[in-house]
Parts: structure tokens; sequence; C-alpha cells
């Protein structure tokens, strides 16, 4: 009886939090549908009907799907090679026995404390050299050697691959680069999809390095899009279209979140290997 | 015994192998990773303005940095800042993860819960600091709207003007965007572990408490530390959240929000003394580097 009781508190703890999570969006979302009189004289549960107007404002001074699509030509191919060769280099350092796998594990572990940010002039002047200011080549070839994802895989793939599977499939005689992609990814998958998410997303919410990098307003993605926004007089005045423009950022990483959160718990508990 | 020993050796053959499956990491890396490094720590010790020629300074730029009091401000700020933050973010995941990982309460619907704690670490912190500072607008936000009018508070806070509150406004913020990710991590980390050892627990009659210390704890600790670590690293650049919601780099109110990411954009982006950005990414870097350490050291030493 006692354990229901508790169970039920817990319960009612848990769906709280999910309010705390979510109260803000539905804000936003209830504001993008008023008009900005409306928004000033008190806020509302129910929403309004100023959606088409607010939409109407916002359209004459910015293309919001233009930067949907930039962030799109630069999230996802950073993801991909940023999982791919995470994966790849992290088995690598895991599994063999080469010389200097230490010292380079070291400098994996030292360059997780020099993130972007930090060597960020640098990372302006190299780019400036390069000719590659307000390109997107800097946003996304970078991705291909993450730190943080491979000590992550590392560690993963060290507690999650059993050497018995390794040494079963070598006496099969299969390949090394064939058993990285046919034994080793597949168990390496849940690992490798929480970081890949959580690539994608660190990528898709970039704001500072974009900013800096990229100077033509069709190139800005999304963030950057967002952000200067606020600079404009008209919009930050009219509130029911800034709330809007925020509203219609979020539509896509909701998109993706659906696709994605099935994949997450699909991949997540998909397991390893068992004895 | 010498079968061990053939096995062994057939495997140091391979070991080639991984070299070359290294080689595109450490391409890139040297290239955006190393070089950046090292050309900020060469022009730390400059005068460099973004252009033209930079001229040696030696030490200068350092010696300005630590005697500089708005320096250790956004250092102060920053600590703060993440500090209220971790401990409410790590608090709520680790706590989250207790419940769910629970033998007795089995608590259902993982899957859904998980979903909701993760969005707010979707949304693209631009779009999140531009909707709280609507939200939280002195007079016109809607949270100071329904605190006045449901009668909680009488007067409207000041969320964003205030020296005592805003940072803290900020670090909340901020755990309400993370508590999610980092339950995800360590939540991930106790599915990983092998059944086997539950399901032996349960046979040998071991309590909630018993199985939680002896087996998820110390199989979730590599991922315990891991988390830790990034979110200190991202902690101390921290700079998004309070650039846009607090007035660009100065940090309003009174600079209480300028984080040393936001005092060295200043410097190396607006007033363009790059050399002196340089000296100020050098300084963070070696105390982050000191933390990270100690956190690496204390962290490994216990297994």
């Amino acid at each position: 009886m006692a354990t229901k009781i508790k169970k039920v508190i817990l319960y009612i703890a848990l769906i709280l939090l999910c309010v705390i999570c979510l109260i803000p969006f539905y804000m936003m979302m209830v504001n993008a549908t008023r008009s900005s009189k409306q928004i000033l004289a008190g806020f509302s549960m129910i929403p309004g009907t100023s959606i088409a107007a607010n939409y109407k404002f916002l359209s004459s001074y910015v293309n919001l799907l233009q930067g949907m699509w930039n962030s799109v030509k630069v999230a996802v191919p950073a993801t991909l090679l940023n999982a791919y060769f995470s994966a790849l280099t992290a088995y690598a350092l895991a599994i063999y026995k080469f010389k200097g796998r230490n010292v380079i594990f070291y400098v994996i572990v030292i360059f997780m404390m020099i993130p972007g940010q930090l060597s960020l002039i640098g990372f302006y002047n190299l780019c400036s050299k390069l000719k590659l200011i307000d390109s997107y080549i800097p946003l996304i070839i970078p991705a291909i050697a993450a730190p943080g994802t491979v000590f992550f895989l590392r560690q993963y793939v060290m507690s999650v691959l059993s050497p018995s599977l390794l040494e079963a499939a070598r006496i099969d005689g299969a390949g090394e680069l064939r058993i990285f992609h046919r034994i080793v990814l597949p168990i390496m998958g849940p690992g490798i999809a929480t970081m890949a998410i959580g690539g994608f997303i660190g990528n898709w919410n970039s704001y500072l390095i974009p900013m800096i990098l990229l100077n033509t307003p069709s190139k800005f993605t999304l963030p950057v899009q967002v952000a200067s926004l606020n600079a404009v007089q008209d919009i930050s005045n009219n509130r029911g279209a800034a709330y809007l423009a925020l509203a219609i950022s979020v539509i896509p990483v909701i998109v993706v979140f659906c696709f994605c959160s099935r994949w997450i718990i699909s991949s997540i508990t998909a397991g390893g290997v068992k004895e | 015994m010498a079968s061990t020993t053939a096995k062994k050796n057939k495997l140091k053959n391979k070991d080639y192998v991984g070299v070359i499956m290294i080689i595109p990491f450490v391409v890139v890396f040297c290239i955006f990773s190393i070089y950046p490094v090292l050309r900020t720590l060469r022009l730390s010790f400059t005068n460099y303005k973004g252009y033209g020629d930079a001229t040696f300074n030696g030490l200068d730029n350092y010696i300005r940095c630590l005697t500089d009091k708005f320096f250790w401000r956004a250092l102060w700020n920053t600590i703060k800042m993440w500090g209220v933050n971790i401990i409410l973010q790590l608090g709520l995941a680790f706590l989250l993860t207790i419940v769910f990982s629970d033998i007795k309460y089995k608590i259902k619907g993982l899957p859904v819960f998980r979903v909701i704690y993760y969005l707010p670490n979707l949304i693209a912190v631009t779009t999140v600091a531009i909707l709280f500072s609507s939200l939280l607008d002195r007079s016109y936000g809607s949270v100071n709207q329904l605190l006045v009018h449901s009668g909680i508070t009488k007067t409207p806070i000041d969320w964003l003007g205030k020296t005592s509150i805003t940072p803290y406004v900020v670090s909340v913020i901020q755990t309400w965007m993370w508590f999610g990710n980092s339950f995800i991590m360590l939540m991930a980390s106790v599915q990983g572990i092998n059944n086997d050892y539950f399901e032996a627990a349960a046979i040998d009659g071991a309590g909630r408490w018993t199985v939680f210390g002896k087996i998820t704890l110390p199989l979730i600790k590599p991922i315990l530390l891991y988390v830790s670590i990034t979110s200190l690293i991202g902690g101390l650049q921290l700079f998004d959240l309070p650039y846009l919601m607090c007035g660009g780099t100065v940090g309003n109110p009174a600079g209480s929000t300028q984080t040393v990411i936001m005092y060295l954009y200043k410097f190396g982006f607006e007033t363009w003394q790059t050399g002196y950005a340089s000296a100020v990414a050098y300084v963070l870097f070696l105390l982050v580097l000191i933390v990270s350490l100690i956190q690496f050291k204390v962290g490994g030493k216990e297994d």
C-alpha cells in the first residue's frame, strides 16, 4: 500500500516536470496566434486569430525556410561524418594496439578541454587565410574529428564489445574493415545514436561559429537568422510576429524529433552482445 | 598457453589496420583543431588587430588579462552560473535515473517521459533565449502577466534587470535545457548494463539500494564522469544564452551576466584586439585544463 502511494506521488512529480518542459512552448504557440495588442494586454491560454496577419508581417522581412534549408545543408553532413568517423576512430583506439595510440588518446582527452570556442580566434584566422569565410566547409569538415564523441565511443565500445566476438569473426576469415562495418557498428549502435543525436542538435543549435563565419544573410543558418530578427525593430515591436518566427523555427525540430525519438528508443534498447 | 600467444600474434599483425582507420581523424584534427589552437597561442603574444602585421609583445596580454578586474568578474559570473546549473541539472538527471531504474517501483512510460524531458534540449539556444526574454519581459512578458493576474506576486518581477536574480534565471534556463540530455546519457548507460547482473542480483535477493550501489553506480561511472566533464567545459563556454538575453557582450544588468566567452568575443570580434582576446582564451583554457585534470584524476582513481 505504502509502495502504491509512493508510486502515485512519483508519477505526479514526473508529470509535473513534463508540464514545466512544455509550458514555455505552449505559451509561444498561443502568443504566435495573437496580435501584438492582445499580447501586451495580458496573457491568455486560448489561441487568438491573428496568425495569418502575423505571418504576412513576418514574411515581408525574412525567409525562414531559406534558413532552415541552410541549417539542413550544414547539420546533416556534419552529423553523418561525425558519427561514422568517430566510431571508426574510437574502435581503432580501443581494439588495435599500435604504437602511439596512448599518445593520441591523451591528446584527445586534452583537446576535449579545448573546444571550438577557445580556439575561436585561431579558427577564424585559419578560415580567413584559406578564404573559407562565408562558406559552409569550416562548419562541416571539422565534424570528422570530434574528440568528445571519440572519447565517449571508446569507453562505450570497450564496455559493450566482447573480444570473443571479434576473434570468432577473424577465425571465420572476415576482413578487419568488414568486421567493423558488419559486427562492431551495429553493436555500437545505441552509443552512436546517442552521440549522433547530440551532435545533430549541437550543430543545428550552433550559433557562435556560424555567426562569426557567415556574412551573407541568404547563407545564414536558422539560429543566426532568428537571432538577427531580434535586431529588427519592427519585428521585436510586433510581438505576435516575433513569437511566430520562434514557433516556425521550432517546427522542423519537432518533426525531426518525432522521427528521431522512435530511433533513440529502439537503438538504445537494442542492447549489446549477450553471452 | 601456446594458443593464447598465437592469438595475440595474430591480432598484433592486424594492428596496422588501426593506424589506417584513424588517418582521417588525425588529418582533420591537425588542420581544424591543432592548428587553430597553436595559432591562437602565437597570436596571444602579439598585438595583432585582425589585419596587417602582428608585433611580438611578450607577456603583456597575459598580464593585462590577469590584472583586469572585469576578466575576473566575467570568470566569477561564469562559474556562478555554471555551478548553480550543474547542481540542479545533474541532481535532477541522477534522481530521474534512480527513479526509472528502480527495480521495485517499475515506473512505466520511460519512452514518453524521456522524449518530453529531452524536448527543451532540441530547441536552438537562440530560440530559447529570445523566447524567454519575451516571456520574462518585465511589463509585457507572459510570466509576469500570469503571476500578477493570479495574485502570486503583487508587482511584476524584473527577471532580466536585477543583478541578484538574472544570473540565476540564466542558470535555471540552462538546467531546463540540459537535464533531459544528462538523463538520457545516464539512463542509456544503465540500460546498456547486461541484464544478467540484475537477474543474478534478484536471485540472490539483493535489495534496491544494494543493486544500485553495487551494480548500477559502478557500471555507469564512466558515463557520469563523461557527463560532468563535458558539462564543465560547456558551462565555462557559456555564451549564446546570456549574449542574446542580456543585451550582447555587455551582460546586463551591470555586467552581472557577462561570461568569459562574452568578454573574449568583445575583444576578439567587436573591438578587434585579437592578440589580447587570444591571451584571454589561453588563460581560460589553462583554468579548464587544471579543473578537468583534477576531475579526471579524482574520478578515475576510485576504480
